[in-house]
């Protein structure tokens, strides 16, 4: 175990220091003469109106939803596949069941239209 | 060496989880529930359960976690709205029902632990049960029927959600 | 010496080292980025700084390093300073796990030519990756810029939509090897013929075209749509900061090519030249084509974009996996 992941710490380790090394150069070495003007948030020259944090449509949380349930299926897929040489045809119908039901709310997804964007 | 390192991630995830409810930003709540949760997979990947603590950070840190973030801007809710609750009953309610939790947690360690036996794993024994392989195995053969009724249970997620927000689609 | 002090002293050593050369791989391959568009677009590219230009990624470092740190003054200044850094760190580690070649012997030790080789290579690619996407989204939020909201949005929904087939589309190798360790993928890929492209190349396919969604380029490169969204995510961000996002971007290329490599042409493997030139050969056929794309293609709407993700990859990687499901059994 620890030789397996002693490595990937060391170069998380690594990285996260070129990561705050980088940021405080970069703070210490650029130049500082921030405007009014400046800092506002970039709208192509125009005064920036109402709040920049508005609702958005409903559309984003299904995709996220969606991703969340073909992720778990991915899940599932991958020791699936890992010992599929064993399960084999057994292996192949187990798995069938599960993602024809699945399939059958993505075809109502579809069916719904949740997944179009105009 | 290793418990040095379930030492500093034990205090991680404990520090990152009082801070989630400790802040008043959403989004940073957020980030620390990521937090807790990675410190979790590595928790389980000391306990030589390398496929559950990448299932871990997958499906609950890259996943699930996208999704609030989502629902948190999509409500975006303003500093003003959410801010110290006034009513007294909610506070004395929620230090009473973390109390009974509390007690619950300690009697269920100090008589269960008691009770019951644990054999010391040899670290081998441990990489062998938490291998990819293992579980597979166990899932496709033994645990059949609970893996396909997990199908529905997300079947029922995708229904449940386009009906939700079925109104204007 | 002490076993235990020798195995953390090598691993260090090799950690710093491949860590240098990776950022040195990328900031190369702004460089060839910049000549080859150049030429495509009958330009010449980068040229006064050095001999073909060859020092400007160096002059581009330092002139970033001496910029201006704007952080705007709606902007969360907390989350605004973490973002990049949540892009930069998973798109640097994600390498950890693909052999770049066979081992070799330095004064006297065998030093494998992969940072760790996990039993759960694969998920551990996957699982970094996925934690990619907050970087942008704390990005899009902490700006408060309407731009860099709408620009983080974008990108987190294209890259988990594309997340989805790009995960599925290699499940079909992994039945064929039996292994989430990348080692051994690459080991059963020993002659020309046993390359994983033959025999899944439906999947390649796939996996191609999500891993240049993924990383949010050309045509994919929605997020960015100057002529819509300014810069997106990073429409804020200035000096560094937007440089480490530019790192981060041009890394996952790297990650993507290499990954590509390992899972369907061999990873090292080949005749004659050393497996590090191989690998390397065969890498930088992906990174071309990145390129060349880019020059070529001109950008999807975002409907075709999304529509094509949950419409006709998630699909076409399912039936990848019932066609080498059948094939197995028969």
């Amino acid at each position: 175990m620890f030789e397996q992941y002693f490595p990937i710490f060391v170069l998380v380790t690594v990285v996260t220091i070129m990561a705050l090394g980088m940021l405080v150069l970069s703070h210490l070495l650029g130049r500082k003469k921030g405007t009014k003007r400046k800092l506002m948030p970039y709208e192509c020259g125009i005064e920036p109106e109402e709040d920049a944090r508005q609702r958005f449509p409903v559309k984003f949380y299904l995709v996220a939803l969606m991703f969340i349930v073909f992720d778990i299926e991915v899940v599932f897929l991958y020791p699936w596949a890992v010992i599929y040489k064993q399960l084999a045809l057994f292996g192949l119908i187990e798995m069938g069941i599960f993602i024809l039901i699945l399939m059958v709310g993505y075809v109502y997804i579809l069916k719904k239209g949740a997944l179009k964007w105009e | 060496m290793g418990t040095i390192f379930f030492f500093v991630l034990a205090a991680v995830s404990v520090i990152s989880a009082i801070l989630i409810v400790a802040q008043k930003n959403a989004v940073a709540s957020a980030l620390y529930l990521i937090v807790t949760l990675c410190s979790q997979a590595m928790l389980y990947l000391l306990l030589g359960a390398s496929f559950l603590a990448v299932i871990q950070i997958i499906v609950y840190a890259g996943a699930i976690m996208v999704l609030f973030l989502f629902v948190i801007m999509l409500l975006n809710l303003r500093r003003d709205e959410f801010g110290p609750d006034k009513k007294k009953i909610q506070r004395v309610l929620a230090f009473a029902l973390g109390a009974v939790w509390l007690i619950q947690v300690v009697a269920v360690i100090k008589l269960g632990l008691s009770k019951m036996s644990l054999s010391p794993v040899t670290p081998e024994a441990a990489l062998e049960t938490g291998s990819v392989q293992t579980i597979g195995k166990s899932l496709f053969t033994e645990y059949l029927y609970p893996f396909e009724i997990t199908s529905i249970l997300l079947l029922v997620a995708i229904l449940g959600s386009i009906v939700l927000a079925k109104k204007k689609i | 010496m002490n076993p235990t002090f020798l195995f953390i002293l090598i691993t260090v050593i090799k950690v710093v080292v491949i860590v240098h050369i990776f950022m040195f791989i990328l900031s190369y391959l702004t460089w060839a980025e910049r000549k080859l568009l150049g030429h495509i677009q009958a330009r010449l590219g980068p040229k006064n700084v050095g001999p073909f230009g060859l020092l400007q990624p160096i002059a581009d470092g330092i002139k970033l390093l001496f910029k201006e740190d704007i952080i705007p003054a709606q902007a969360n200044k907390i989350l605004f300073v973490i973002a990049p850094v949540l892009s930069f760190i998973p798109a640097l580690i994600v390498f950890a796990v693909i052999p770049f070649g066979d081992k070799v012997t330095l004064f006297g030790q065998e030093i494998d030519l992969i940072i760790s080789d996990i039993n759960v290579g694969l998920l551990y690619i996957f699982a970094i990756t996925a934690l990619g996407v907050y970087g942008i989204a704390i990005a899009g939020w902490a700006s408060n810029s309407k731009y860099s909201l709408l620009g983080g949005l974008r990108s987190m929904a294209q890259m988990i939509s594309y997340e989805v087939s790009y995960t599925l589309s290699i499940v079909g190798i992994l039945m064929l090897a039996g292994s989430l360790s990348l080692v051994d993928i690459v080991k059963m890929q020993d002659s020309f013929w046993h390359m994983f492209i033959f025999k899944q190349p439906l999947a390649f396919l796939i996996y191609l075209i999500c891993g240049i969604a993924e990383t949010n380029r050309a045509p994919f490169d929605l997020p960015e749509a100057e002529t819509e969204l300014v810069a997106g995510f990073h429409t804020e961000y200035s000096s560094m900061k937007f440089g480490m996002f530019s790192i981060a971007e041009y890394a996952n290329v790297v990650n993507v090519s290499a990954i590509a490599t390992t899972l369907f042409l061999g990873g090292w493997q080949g005749p004659y030249l050393p497996p590090v030139v191989w690998f390397l050969l065969k890498m930088s056929a992906f990174l071309f084509l990145f390129i060349w794309l880019r020059a070529t293609l001109p950008r999807f709407r975002y409907d075709q974009l999304m529509k094509f993700g949950w419409q006709v990859l998630l699909p076409l990687a399912l039936l990848n996996i019932l066609i080498t499901a059948v094939i197995m059994i028969i």
